[in-house]
């Protein structure tokens, strides 16, 4: 992306009230909080459409009057500050941080990890971007060919503007809750896909956006369109703790997978420990095809994020494989939604959760069959581990099944680990933080083993890790 | 190895649990090279004696030693005794569910015998090899730990791991329980190819005499409220077999 100069920025916006912060480092920045004229300011900056700034302000209305959600963690929900926010940031170097204030438990991590030193700091943003140009051109080069739109959201509005706007809100309207209100009116980066007509993008596509710092923007939108018969495999984030001082990250993720497509999107997120993660995200299968969720949700104070499918079109199957852990002052309030609207639609829901140091993990799932919806078929299966005794781990699932044909399983299962469990595998020469992690990382295989190769690796380095000096 | 400290000494060895004594001064000696029994009913301090060998962190130890080739073991962590190569076989082999049993094979290995002897194609032909004589499936490598498992299933794979770890001190509680007469040979095979004509030396915890014609201990020891009553050769096994215990139980009581 270009770089706006601050004198350009300024033609562009007319003078903001409060100035832009450091003109001459071309540091596009906006104060703190939000309003009306913060929202216009941001979609003229970016030279937006119409119809994306009347979208963005009513979005922005929205919020303003939309009441907090009386679920999740209410008392933690009520601590954000939106006025202490900065809505929006651009600049090659402004979003750097100073490589000496990354605190020593992250960056031992990244080392643990075995993370190069180039992308540690791209992580911890101290540098923007980590570009390996040669991967990232590669890549996408063979998708170029095949026809696939890969751009970030704000060059695909510009580049794609119809097909953006026909699908832009069509998933998660900016009603559907205060947050996706919030990242409508001011989001930023994200990722535009579009895959053509029976084409399958062969490799899962994480390369380019484990390397690329636009898309780990605090109010990304991504828009992901698989055309008939199409197939993606598209994987978000990493193991790594993603360090940001910014506190409140709030993304909204849209699919529509056409009849026959086939949508895997597998996100492994590990936010530092300040750091709000509220989250929607959503696709609508049409007939036949297939959308896949597979998430983890690692780190952050508070993460309330429910991928959900509605199955709109006969024979559509949902499947959400999710992972949670919560250490210390965490609470992982994630699950599933899944609404069968057609016939002979089919769900599974896998939900695996890990609780350790008073941290707290909740499974909160909805699956719906409506009324002319025949014979689908649900599966949902909810799993905690609880690591010690001041932990905490709850559920709260809810079906409703408004057609008698459906067959709906659950299963839930608390479990703890046990010292017998533990003896048994440091008799066999595993210290307890090992056998600690092996049982862990056991429990959360069934997430691990849908995952890149390199990504599963990872995370069971980094549970390895958790469980270091875990032993009270 | 021509040396005269034993595999396994243990020395007036009194522990118990929550302040409940269980063990009342044990004492025994395995030499490198052979097998013993240890007899007794349920609730006798047999499985007690495993545990504690391994360090299981619910035992007290008030008095006495146990020793690992004249190394203090009392000292140490269970993985540390595991290192120092000790095994048990357990009599409830714990589930581990997402854990790959090969996977945890080799990091078992690795941990106790290195990193070296737990990779290459030498592991891959000893894993072979060891689950050819055991007449295990390829296909169990693939699954994980112990969950849903049958018992003979549990206990074979308890006997691999003993032939790959190859310990020094093999502790075998109750290893025949659960098994048809198959799976006692079998077992016994294992146990005899990893003890016979090496440094090491067994334990063998069992309440029945079967597994003691496959194995033919050199030793059999009688365990009685935490105090070994009697020792004899293989033929006190049969022995116990037509008489049972009550015999020493009483035998026992009149010299306390």
């Amino acid at each position: 992306m270009r770089n706006m100069a601050g004198k350009e920025a300024r033609e562009a916006v007319g003078e903001y009230k409060a100035g832009w912060h450091d003109p001459e480092n071309a540091t596009i920045r906006f104060d703190f909080g939000l309003s009306e004229q913060v929202v216009r300011d941001i979609s003229a900056l970016k030279n937006e459409p119409d119809w994306m700034t009347e979208i963005r302000v009513k979005a922005f209305h929205h919020f303003e009057n939309r009441p907090m959600p009386t679920w999740g963690n209410m008392s933690m929900l009520e601590e954000i500050d939106f006025d202490s926010i900065c809505y929006y940031l651009r600049s090659s170097d402004a979003t750097e941080n100073d490589w000496d204030d990354v605190p020593d438990n992250i960056r031992d991590t990244f080392d643990k990890l075995g993370i190069p030193e180039a992308e540690q700091k791209w992580l911890s943003g101290v540098t923007a971007q980590y570009e390996s140009e040669a991967v990232y051109h590669s890549i996408r080069e063979d998708l170029e060919q095949q026809g696939v739109i890969f751009l970030d959201m704000d060059s695909g509005l510009k580049e794609y503007p119809e097909l953006v706007k026909k699908w832009f809100c069509s998933v998660i309207p900016y009603q559907d809750n205060k947050f996706s209100a919030l990242n409508t009116a001011v989001w930023s980066g994200g990722s535009f896909i579009y895959v053509p007509k029976g084409v399958h993008v062969e490799m899962p596509v994480q390369a380019y956006f484990r390397i690329n710092a636009k898309n780990m923007g605090q109010f990304e939108r991504t828009l992901i369109i698989a055309d008939e018969g199409s197939s993606i495999h598209y994987v978000e984030g990493c193991t790594a703790p993603t360090y940001s001082t910014d506190s409140l990250h709030s993304a909204v993720v849209e699919l529509i997978a056409l009849p026959g497509a086939h949508i895997r999107y597998s996100t492994v997120q590990n936010w530092s420990a300040n750091v709000y993660n509220l989250v929607t995200k959503r696709g609508i299968a049409h007939e036949n095809a297939k959308i896949e969720w597979v998430d983890g949700n690692i780190g952050s104070k508070l993460t309330m994020k429910y991928p959900a499918v509605i199955l709109k079109g006969e024979g559509s199957h949902a499947e959400v494989i999710s992972v949670a852990y919560s250490g210390k002052g965490q609470h992982q309030d994630a699950g599933a939604k899944i609404h069968h609207l057609a016939s002979n639609t089919t769900s599974k829901i896998l939900s695996k959760s890990i609780s350790k140091d008073g941290g707290r993990g909740s499974y909160r799932g909805m699956v719906t069959v409506s009324p002319k919806a025949e014979n689908c078929k649900l599966n949902v299966v909810c799993d905690a581990l609880i690591l010690d005794d001041g932990s905490r781990s709850d559920t709260y699932p809810t079906m409703e099944v408004a057609n008698p044909s459906a067959r709906c399983e659950h299963e839930a299962s608390v479990s703890k680990v046990s010292d017998e469990q533990l003896f048994y595998l440091m008799s066999r020469g595993h210290s307890e933080e090992e056998a600690l992690a092996m049982i862990v990382n056991g429990f959360f295989e069934p997430f691990t083993r849908e995952l890149p190769m390199e990504y599963a690796v990872e995370l069971n380095k980094l549970m390895a890790l958790e469980m270091e000096g875990s032993i009270g | 190895m021509a040396t005269d400290i034993p595999v396994l000494e243990i020395s007036n060895l009194h522990a118990g649990i929550d302040d409940t004594p269980i063990l009342r001064g044990i004492e025994l000696e395995v030499p490198a090279g052979e097998i013993h029994a240890i007899m007794g009913r349920n609730g006798s301090g047999k499985t007690t004696t495993a545990n504690i060998i391994m360090g299981h962190p619910d035992f007290e130890v008030t008095d006495g030693g146990v020793e690992l080739n004249g190394e203090n073991l009392l000292e140490m962590e269970p993985w540390e005794r595991a290192r120092a190569g000790v095994f048990l076989s357990f009599q409830y082999p714990q589930a581990v569910p997402g854990l790959q049993v090969g996977n945890f094979l080799r990091k078992s290995v690795a941990a106790i015998r290195g990193e070296d002897e737990a990779k290459g194609a030498e592991f891959r032909k000893r894993l072979k090899d060891a689950m050819t004589e055991l007449d295990i499936d390829r296909s169990f490598l693939g699954r994980y730990v112990n969950d849903g498992f049958s018992g003979g299933e549990k206990k074979r794979f308890e006997i691999l791991q003993l032939m790959l770890l190859q310990p020094k001190l093999a502790i075998l509680d109750e290893t025949d329980s659960g098994l048809d007469i198959d799976g006692i040979r079998t077992v016994a095979k294992g146990i005899n190819a990893a003890i016979r004509g090496t440094d090491s030396g067994a334990l063998i915890i069992t309440h029945y005499s079967r597994i003691l014609e496959h194995v033919q201990p050199d030793k059999v020891h009688v365990l009685i409220k935490g105090r070994i009553v009697k020792s004899g050769g293989p033929e006190l096994a049969l022995e116990l077999e037509e008489r049972g215990y009550e015999w020493l139980e009483k035998e026992a009581e009149k010299s306390a």
